[in-house]
């Protein structure tokens, strides 16, 4: 079977052991603005950020952006208004296909990258924040976090089916390294940050 | 301290300027020093090709040659790389590791030990310097472009020492120039170019000379240079120095 | 057929028949080196992050075998159906038994240069499937028929007017467009069409967690995942040295992999697969494919520390000045030159000598590969092994003759400024490689060791 005849091969090839670094601390800058930084990422990356006192302001914003949006929705049960309705559950992730908004709250968000990190449970259905034609995040000032490193130290060793950081909107340079919004993924992204 | 001379085998033979320029150098320094008549070559063209086994005798020899002396100071950073990395010899191992110790390039010889702080030397001309690969990487002359850390520069803190002398700026700091050994040849569409590129870089900028730690870059430049008609010449960094 | 694979050499000589063409390409290329610059400046403890790099992969390496088990035993535990293949063609096998199994005959693709080295829609494309590539880039070389040449960046040796037509030709659009925003918007709907569509997906892996059994795709497009939420049966195909240990190491790779790339402090997407959706099946093949060998070799196992950013191509000046379709092998530039003669080393035995050691590729290696040094070494493997040009072996025996002895060598000196001086002609002609665009230093009187003996008293 490859397999044994695979790790017969590397357990004969492999060399001595050698140790795993003690500890993953890096210096860091402890006078970091946390979202002075996050924002000029963001923005750096393509995203539209909005400092809002209220989720009330949420809906007119949405509706001056996208004024000729047809289905928006959001997974965030505070945010479901007349204007945002509420994600229903399909699970024919095919049904989301004509999805022009799509409105979530991720758990922590990376300063040094603008990096958004939002499991499954988070999504609605995985497809969605994909599948979407333009994405919105809630983000709580809160949890905010300086790195990559201080991310993982929070999400920890929880369980989740899929998870992902989200940074921007999709894009692309593929062509002559020219920078296009809006590959494959969402077109836009629109963070809006509270607290 | 004594000190032995190795002269690269295409200086010696094609460039003897330079290697006269750097005795005489030395000698200024108050350096006692001795070039060793029987020395050839370091072996380097034959273990870059892959034929490292085939130099064994020229091991050997360099051994014989140098093993008294106290350093060993080269006017060739990829050569004294080559020594430092490379020199075995299963007869003669001991002696073989004790210079591998004590070989140095020029330049890191003159900041390093000897501590030059008042070279009297004049040229005022525009120079553009050449950072040649191996003593860069390889020997940390200057520091590379490729890391985060703090830069510091061996030549250019002896070319600052040299009246009029005025260092042009490069686009590409530290960019390769081609030569590469039997690269040269091998793959000489791209060496030609590569080197096309260098030169192009330097005249855009002005320089009237462009110099370098290492002899087979400036030759490859200079082959460049003569070919499209340019008034601009190469220079080895100790001809500069030793300038007056 | 090997012998009409053109050498490293020969290629790369043609691509430098068009001088500017050479130059744009260059210059891109450069640009991105600066990006990749600008970006590891920003973090004042870049050089830490990338030794904390290597020694976890240096690790990993020393206990892969172990990793590997308790990454299959955690993901089986996940519900991923975890297969060995133990070479290309096995990989090949299997991705296909698992489509037929399911009565497949469409997929689409999001990047994964491991089934470009296994030749996988090659493959499948001879058993009658339709494979589609979603990446654009590689949708593009897929159009265009031809490998991608950077194994990041995989048009970038193609102008934005080329890829008009391409367009033009196949999905439609005016002729003459060239406009990025146009062609990208293009592309966009005509593969959410696919998307939509395929019920399989197959994507490749950028770091496999042993501790979780979960796995990450790190995309910019969103392309893996529009392909893997949308499809039945999503396969994940990744090289075995691919495993990071724990979690939290993520931190470390997630920083170093897209600023060594591109200087993008991070992909737009870095998804972490660890179960399948419900409904879904979810596959991960993991390859052999000769790296067990290449672990067996102690002075290249480094190689396989390799987290495919990239970097090394863009700043290789070589890389840059020939195009990576002239190293003739899936994974081109520095990183490549030292991996494929493993495979193959009597077809890239030229690939090694592609490169003037000049370290810059060394040093912006995010896992602090010693590529340069490695090119060194498989230098000496070729000639051992009886893989270099003949006639480089006679010259180099008359070298070592030659350079052996003090008067030989004295001798063999003169006489060579002697034929420069007085018989040029012999020596600048078309046979000499060195004359065909550059002089010839000239012959000076005297050489150093003459002088010497004239000039300084015996001590």
């Amino acid at each position: 079977m490859s397999r044994d005849q695979i790790l017969a091969a590397l357990q004969q090839n492999q060399p001595e052991l050698t140790p795993l670094p003690d500890t993953l601390s890096f210096p860091r800058d402890e006078s970091l603005d946390l979202k002075e930084k996050f924002i000029t990422m963001a923005e750096g990356i393509g995203s539209k950020v909005y400092n809002i006192a209220s989720f009330d302001e949420i809906a007119p914003l949405i509706k001056a952006s996208f004024p000729d949006a047809k289905r928006i929705l959001t997974v965030v049960p505070e945010l479901v208004s007349a204007e945002i309705p509420a994600f229903e559950l399909h699970e024919d992730p095919h049904t989301y296909e004509d999805v022009d908004v799509a409105i979530f709250k991720p758990r922590i968000a990376v300063a040094e990258n603008s990096a958004l990190w939002i499991t499954e449970d988070l999504m609605g259905v995985r497809a969605l924040p994909f599948i979407t034609q333009h994405i919105m995040m809630v983000v709580d000032r809160n949890t905010l976090v300086p790195d990559m490193h201080a991310a993982y130290e929070q999400i920890g060793l929880a369980d989740y089916g899929f998870s992902t950081f989200i940074s921007g909107p999709s894009k692309t340079a593929d062509i002559e390294q020219s920078l296009v919004l809006g590959a494959h993924g969402p077109r836009s992204m629109t963070i809006f940050l509270y607290n | 301290m004594k000190v032995g001379l190795f002269i690269p085998c295409y200086v010696d033979q094609f460039y003897p300027n330079a290697g006269i320029a750097t005795y005489q150098l030395l000698v200024k320094l108050g350096v006692d020093v001795t070039y060793p008549t029987g020395q050839t070559c370091c072996g380097q063209p034959m273990a870059n090709s892959g034929f490292e086994h085939l130099t064994k005798d020229c091991n050997s020899l360099f051994i014989d040659n140098f093993a008294e002396f106290d350093y060993v100071v080269s006017p060739s950073g990829s050569c004294v790389l080559h020594i430092k990395d490379h020199l075995h010899d299963e007869h003669k191992e001991e002696k073989a590791a004790g210079i591998r110790k004590k070989v140095y390039e020029l330049v890191e010889f003159m900041v390093d030990v000897l501590k030059v702080k008042n070279l009297t030397a004049k040229f005022p001309h525009k120079v553009g310097l050449h950072q040649s690969c191996h003593g860069q990487r390889g020997l940390f002359l200057t520091q590379m472009t490729e890391l985060v850390a703090p830069y510091y520069s061996k030549p250019q803190q002896l070319l600052s020492q040299v009246e009029g002398l005025e260092l042009i700026p490069l686009s590409r700091q530290d960019e390769c120039c081609g030569f590469g050994g039997t690269f040269c040849v091998v793959e000489e569409a791209v060496s030609v170019k590569m080197g096309k590129d260098r030169v192009k870089d330097h005249l855009s900028h002005g320089a009237e000379y462009i110099t370098g730690a290492d002899m087979s870059c400036l030759m490859h430049m200079e082959g460049i240079l003569k070919r499209g008609n340019s008034k601009v010449k190469v220079l080895h960094i100790a001809e500069i120095l030793n300038a007056e | 057929m090997d012998e009409a694979i053109k050498t490293h050499p020969e290629l790369s000589a043609i691509f430098n028949e068009d001088e500017q063409r050479v130059d744009w390409h260059d210059e891109t290329l450069w640009w991105i080196r600066q990006k990749r610059d600008k970006s590891a400046h920003s973090i004042p403890e870049w050089e830490q992050l990338r030794a904390t790099a290597s020694q976890i992969k240096n690790n990993v390496l020393s206990d892969l075998a172990n990793y590997l088990i308790s990454f299959e035993e955690k993901a089986i535990a996940n519900g991923i159906t975890v297969h060995w293949a133990a070479d290309a063609a096995e990989h090949n096998r299997i991705v296909h038994g698992i489509l037929k199994d399911n009565g497949i005959t469409q997929m689409v693709k999001s990047k994964s240069m491991l089934t470009e080295e296994c030749h996988l829609n090659e493959y499948l494309e001879k058993q009658g499937l339709d494979v589609i590539d979603s990446d654009l880039g590689e949708r593009i070389v897929q159009l265009a028929k031809e490998p991608p040449s950077h194994i990041v960046l995989p048009c970038i040796h193609k102008k934005k007017e080329e890829i008009g037509d391409l367009f033009h030709v196949h999905l439609g659009v005016p002729a003459g467009t060239s406009d990025p925003q146009v062609l990208t918007e293009t592309a966009r709907q005509h593969l959410r069409e696919t998307f939509l569509t395929r019920k399989a997906a197959l994507t490749g892996v950028n770091f496999a967690i042993a501790e979780t059994g979960e796995f990450v795709v790190c995309t910019n497009e969103g392309n893996a995942d529009m392909g893997a939420h949308l499809a039945d049966v999503h396969i994940a195909c990744m090289g075995m040295e691919k495993i990071i240990p724990e979690r939290k190491h993520l931190g470390v790779f997630l920083r170093l992999l897209t600023r060594s790339a591109t200087g993008q402090p991070i992909t737009t997407y870095s998804s972490h697969f660890k179960k399948p959706r419900k409904g879904q099946q979810m596959h991960l093949v993991i390859v052999d494919n000769g790296r067990s060998i290449q672990m067996g070799r102690e002075d290249f196992r480094a190689s396989l520390k390799c987290i495919r950013c990239g970097a090394c191509m863009n700043t290789c000046p070589v890389y840059r000045r020939s195009g990576g379709h002239s190293y003739h092998n899936a994974i081109s530039g520095p990183i490549g030159a030292i991996l494929a003669p493993n495979l193959d080393m009597k077809k890239h035995a030229d690939l090694p000598f592609a490169s003037t050691l000049c370290g810059s590729c060394s040093n912006v290696c995010p896992v602090k590969i010693d590529i340069h040094q490695q090119l060194y070494k498989w230098r000496q493997v070729i000639v051992q092994e009886g893989y270099a040009d003949p006639t480089k072996k006679i010259g180099m025996k008359i070298m070592n003759f030659t350079l052996s002895s003090p008067a030989l060598y004295r001798t063999a000196g003169k006489a060579g400024r002697w034929v420069l001086k007085y018989a040029p002609f012999t020596v600048n002609n078309s046979m000499n490689l060195w004359f065909k665009q550059r002089d010839m230093p000239t012959p000076p009187a005297e050489s150093f060791g003459e002088w010497y003996k004239k000039n300084v008293k015996k001590k």
